[in-house]
């Protein structure tokens, strides 16, 4: 009888058994949901030179009317009407896209030669995929300069061979193609790991029952196994785009001025202008953006677990 | 196989790739010359002007401390949130839950950064040492939550029922049966949350205060005058601390899982 009544017990629901649901949710409503509501009201408010720098602030009870009339979409008219943040946002894209096709392009082969490789040397591959991802990402970057300055070692490496006349330098520094080799370097562990836990559960047999059949390797490839990792390449891609379209720092350190991204024009918005309402419409416009590539991600997630 | 010299090349290839930068960085600390394309000759002088440089000392015990406290309120909450998705089916507002856990995975930092700053304005509180710690816990309990969720699916749950049956409270057997055997990925979450705080340089940047400067947001600005080798020196000393922490919870983390799976044969040897 005890024994009942106490699995009973852990499947009715029981106060102190939901705090471990609310201590979490309530953190994530206050820390992560809220913050977004305001980013969203702020973005409606007008700059003003005082601390915080904008008005109005927030409101008595009496004063919302008033306070609701000041607020208007000036921010977002401002957006459309300056060509520069519809530049940023394009290129913020096509740097996204481009960056994603490019990492699939050195993802794949590399997460399908892992999961090739002999099962007893596929857990140090996996580490060794990984360790890069926990050394600083500021510092991955910064590594590139002294690598790509006109005077780094590329230059050297190129002039030592002969590939490069020693009077001439490498001029890929602040250009996009330096930027394209910081992202593709810095995201490639996140676009190996999803593809490689999906080719690594393949059933091999497939395979076998092709060539069996007379397929030739390429066009198995082709027929079986990429639409089997299909699942690995929408995570591995969406984990990449989505946070590179809002890349910021490795567009500033390797970047030139042309280099066009909507992370960096709010950075700057926000501590060079210190226009927060206008940053803050930069972020909302950006969201809203993201808004589906996220919930593609998120029931990607959803079908995994 | 045909393929398999192509796969070897490939792997090198790419794993090339993501180490050599990382190894001319840490070789270059090690050079006498302050110019990167010249090699001078063996010094571990850059290691002392990092060491007698005040302002990048203060922030690495700033960036300390912030990563012990706020990776370890992240493993809690991420812990729970975890316990959450993973053992409550249903519960009113599960998707928007679920949907806060995955979205800060990708979220630009820009975007987290800057509304959490706005947070932190609306509510009067001033920034500083508090305010980095709160942004960090926020992002680093999502990664701890996925961590200990992939373990917990894989969890037997007929060890905490009989726990349960045999009268044991649901508080105690927590912290008896199930905490012991979803360790290592909680140690695990802790690791990734630290280094995830260690690393962050934009959220950081937005929430910081006066007096409350971190490792990242120094080396950035350092890094925008330009490359010294002083800073490859303290790039060099966070990676070793940091591959020595993965490697130590790494092989941790498998001798605990040997230890598990021996006692369970033991335990099944027991019982027939």
């Amino acid at each position: 009888m005890a024994s009942v009544s106490q699995t009973q017990a852990a499947n009715t629901p029981n106060p102190a058994r939901w705090l471990v649901v609310v201590v979490p949710y309530l953190w994530l409503l206050l820390f992560f949901a809220a913050p977004f509501l305001i980013i969203f009201k702020i973005s409606l408010s007008d700059t003003a030179i005082a601390m915080p720098p904008y008005t109005p602030v927030f409101p008595g009870f009496g004063a919302i009317r008033d306070y609701i009339s000041e607020l208007d979409f000036e921010n977002y008219l401002f957006l459309t009407e300056d060509p520069l943040y519809i530049k940023a946002y394009l290129s913020s894209l096509r740097i996204a896209v481009i960056s994603t096709f490019l990492l699939l392009l050195i993802g794949y082969p590399m997460a399908l030669a892992m999961a090739r490789a002999p099962s007893s040397l596929r857990p140090t591959l996996v580490m060794l995929v990984i360790l890069p991802f926990w050394t600083s990402f500021l510092i991955r970057v910064y590594a590139w300069i002294g690598i790509l300055k006109p005077d780094g070692l590329l230059t050297l490496l190129l002039q030592t061979t002969g590939l490069l006349d020693p009077n001439e330098q490498i001029q890929i520094f602040r250009t996009d193609i330096a930027v394209f080799i910081g992202i593709v370097y810095s995201y490639l562990p996140f676009m190996v790991l999803p593809l490689y836990s999906a080719l690594e559960k393949m059933d091999n047999t497939l395979l076998e029952a092709g060539s069996d059949l007379g397929c030739p390797p390429w066009k198995a490839f082709w027929k079986i196994t990429f639409p089997l990792s299909l699942p690995g390449v929408i995570a591995g891609s969406m984990i990449c785009f989505i946070p590179i379209t809002g890349e910021f720092v490795i567009p500033d350190l390797l970047g030139g001025a042309d280099t066009l991204m909507i992370g960096k024009t709010l950075w700057t918005e926000f501590f060079g202008n210190r226009d927060w309402p206008l940053a803050s419409a930069v972020a909302v416009v950006l969201l809203i953006m993201l808004v589906v590539p996220i919930a593609i991600f998120q029931n990607q997630q959803k079908k995994v677990v | 196989m045909k393929s398999s010299r192509f796969d070897a090349t490939v792997l090198t290839l790419c794993f090339a790739f993501l180490y050599i930068p990382i190894i001319i960085l840490i070789v270059y600390s090690f050079n006498a010359s302050k110019l990167v394309t010249v090699w001078g000759g063996f010094s571990l002088q850059w290691y002392r002007t990092m060491w007698s440089n005040e302002g990048l000392m203060d922030a690495a015990w700033v960036t300390a401390r912030v990563g012990v406290l706020s990776a370890t309120l992240g493993t809690a909450l991420g812990t729970l949130a975890a316990l959450s998705l993973v053992r409550f089916q249903k519960f009113p507002g599960r998707m928007l839950f679920s949907g806060m856990i995955y979205a800060p995975l990708v979220m630009p930092e820009v975007i987290t950064g800057l509304s959490m700053l706005l947070l932190f304005v609306a509510l009067n509180i001033d920034r500083g040492f508090w305010t980095v710690i709160i942004a960090h816990t926020t992002f680093t309990m999502c990664y701890v939550a996925i961590v200990v969720q992939s373990r917990l699916m894989t969890f037997d749950r007929s060890l905490e029922e009989a726990a349960l049956d045999l009268g044991c409270p649901p508080v105690k057997t927590f912290f008896k049966i199930t905490l012991p055997l979803i360790l290592p990925a909680v140690i695990a979450g802790w690791m990734l949350a630290f280094t995830l705080s260690l690393d962050d340089l934009v959220i950081a940047s937005f929430n910081t205060g006066p007096g409350a400067t971190t490792l990242p947001i120094k080396i950035y600005s350092q890094v925008r005058l330009g490359v010294t080798p002083e800073i490859n020196a303290i790039c060099t000393i966070l990676i070793g601390f940091v591959t020595i922490g993965v490697i130590a919870t790494s092989i941790g983390t498998k001798r605990a899982e040997l230890n598990r799976i021996r006692d369970e044969h033991v335990a099944l040897r027991g019982t027939t």
